[in-house]
């Protein structure tokens, strides 16, 4: 476990610099090069399955595609992605994103009022050729709700998710990846989070082929606060990456992102490269990020690199720690010694690995379906 | 009545030097309700004998043969033993991070009585073993040996002891690192647990210090993985006052 205070990272040897935050934005493709592994930002990506998802003109999903399932306290609309709104909470950095934004003529624009307790959903479908969206979540001031983004079938999807947190707000958005196993999924989500607002951000990336999501959250407001955590489960030929950003730009703000991941099977590759950047305006921060991947068998992977830059002195805190595991056969004989069976056994290790980050998702139905992806990945190892 | 017996038991462990042999030929036989002392150097293959029983795949049988009521033991997986009626508890427990200790203890007791426990009077009976061990109510929300300090690693051992109600209990060096009043505890745990059943105990140790508390009806030397003299209590004070000096530069 490498567990660090406050201090610089030095890069691998010949790794090119990369500075998070210096990286270019546009809206437009033709900023962007095709991508390729020699960019840090693709680096680890199968590029040959893109699928066309970095080509410069696909289209973009049905409104028929978005199910949704609103409780009381949730509008939501499509409107045209020349509004002025759309691009308030970020802009892309890549060629997918930039082709993704481009290509999404419209918005599903979805608007969090009051306080809920109920989770709302948007249920997204996608099908086999390259399809684009965007989705517009803006939660009201104080309001308080539970957003979920459920993917489910089988699809080629580039998507940008753009989030804003209205002053003193608490949002839950939960991105579900549960597609089939021949899917395509590239995702950027910019959030970006109003004074004393809180977000809380979760990945549960479950199936597909080639998943990445990128989020990123920008703390321009003193006070706000944002957690994001992610749980993953990579079977065989998966590829699932996941690369947090957490912007500190502002006063007082606190940061928490936690990733979990569980891998098994020949060719299953988990790439999580975590980025915190704590700039000279954010004085007080308090920050702390964590990976953790948990090897089932032999032939699986797990990339894991945190980065932490930071431009002032004055912070609360900033750490974080990175780890990735076989499974343990002294944990393993422990159980099996009180009459476990070995595959119980396995079930209750990987469970409970992985119980810190499902206990932040709080929606029952959610847990109920990670819980029986882990049993099924399970029985396939077994 | 039931008999454990371990016949001329041979093991080795791999290392990066080769193949070693850490036990020589061990024969014992323990019935329900003897308790057995095997006291011996560090290093003398008492903790590999424990390991045998229980199946631990590091330890490899190459010669004899483990019995429970004439059923072959070593063709048995760890889980099998257990449910079979052996239990170890181990010097060392292992944390398993994201289980609850009430979560770990049910599923176990699930697994070896095989069906789950009625829960109500389950609850009844750990709250009672807690009590009886002096554990804090709030350790069934821990997790499974998480942060735990090493006195109560060991009552939580002899918590499963009392809650699993095997045949056979190994109780590995459950003594070292304890203090007095923990090991009264801990030894009193281990007394109840015989009280109310038939259960067969071996007791590894390297100190007389835990016989003062749990009365062994025989008591083994090893050394250099073998027995290398056996006889009643009485050879415990006589341990106790000698050492195992006489045995080792015997061995040597």
């Amino acid at each position: 476990m490498a567990q660090h205070g406050i201090e610089e990272h030095s890069h691998g040897a010949g790794a090119p610099i990369q500075i998070r935050h210096a990286r270019p934005k546009s809206t437009s493709v033709e900023d962007f090069e095709r991508p390729s592994r020699f960019e840090e930002v693709w680096k680890y990506f199968p590029t040959d399955k893109l699928s066309g998802l970095d080509d410069a003109v696909y289209p973009e999903l049905e409104e028929s595609q978005f199910g949704l399932q609103l409780a009381s306290g949730a509008t939501a609309e499509f409107i045209d992605s020349t509004e002025s709104l759309v691009g308030t909470a970020g802009k892309p950095e890549d060629r997918v994103s930039a082709a993704a934004w481009t290509n999404a003529s419209r918005t599903l624009k979805v608007t969090l009022t009051g306080e809920s307790t109920e989770p709302h959903y948007v249920k997204v479908s996608a099908d086999d050729s390259a399809k684009a969206a965007h989705i517009f979540v803006n939660a009201e001031p104080h309001s308080q709700a539970t957003l979920v983004i459920d993917h489910q079938g089988h699809g080629k999807l580039a998507e940008n998710v753009e989030i804003v947190t209205g002053e003193g707000s608490n949002l839950t958005l939960i991105t579900i990846q549960d597609w089939d196993s021949k899917s395509i999924h590239v995702s950027n989500h910019f959030a970006k989070l109003k004074r004393d607002s809180t977000l809380t951000h979760i990945v549960v990336s479950m199936e597909g082929e080639a998943i990445r999501i990128v989020p990123q959250a920008d703390l321009s407001e003193p006070g706000s606060n944002v957690e994001m955590y992610g749980v993953y489960l990579a079977d065989s030929h998966q590829f699932i990456e996941h690369r947090p950003f957490i912007d500190h730009n502002a006063a007082n703000c606190r940061s928490r992102v936690a990733y979990k991941g569980a891998l098994q099977g020949k060719g299953a590759h988990t790439v999580w490269i975590g980025d915190v950047l704590i700039r000279e305006a954010g004085v007080g921060t308090d920050t702390y990020e964590l990976n953790r991947n948990l090897l089932l068998t032999d032939g699986a992977r797990a990339d894991s690199v945190p980065n932490l830059e930071i431009e002032t002195g004055k912070i609360e805190g900033a750490g974080h720690a990175s780890a990735s595991g076989r499974f343990d056969d002294e944990q393993l004989f422990y159980l099996q010694s009180r009459g476990l069976d070995e595959q119980t056994a396995r079930r209750l290790v990987v469970r409970g690995f992985l119980n810190e980050i499902i206990q932040k998702i709080g929606v029952e139905e959610i847990q109920d379906r990670l819980t029986n992806a882990i049993e099924a990945d399970l029985e396939k190892v077994l | 009545m039931a008999k454990l017996e371990i016949k001329n038991l041979h093991v080795e462990v791999t290392t990066d030097n080769g193949n070693i042999e850490i036990l020589k030929g061990v024969d014992l036989v323990i019935n329900s309700g003897e308790t057995h002392a095997v006291m011996g150097p560090n290093g003398s293959g008492k903790s590999t004998l424990a390991y045998s029983i229980a199946g631990h795949p590091r330890y490899e049988v190459t010669k004899g043969e483990i019995l429970l009521d004439g059923e072959d033991v070593l063709e048995m997986s760890p889980d099998e033993r257990a449910r079979l009626g052996l239990f170890l508890a181990m010097q060392y427990p292992v944390e398993v991070p994201g289980v609850s200790v009430s979560n770990f203890l049910r599923t176990a007791k699930t697994a070896i009585a095989g069906k789950a426990p009625a829960l109500r009077e389950w609850v009844g009976e750990v709250r009672g073993a807690m009590e009886n061990l002096r554990i804090d109510s709030s350790f069934t929300e821990r997790n499974v040996n998480e942060g735990f300090s090493g006195g109560e690693k060991k009552r939580h051992e002899i918590l499963q002891l009392e809650l699993m109600k095997p045949k056979f209990a190994v109780l590995d060096e459950t003594d070292s690192g304890l203090d007095v009043d923990a090991l009264k505890v801990v030894s009193e745990g281990v007394n109840r647990a015989k009280e109310g059943s038939d259960l067969g105990v071996l007791l590894i140790t390297h100190y007389t210090r835990i016989l003062k508390y749990i009365k062994p009806d025989f008591v083994h030397v090893f050394v250099d993985g073998k027995v290398a003299e056996q006889g009643g209590p009485e050879l415990a004070d006589r341990l106790e006052a000698e050492g195992y000096d006489r045995y080792t530069k015997a061995a040597s």
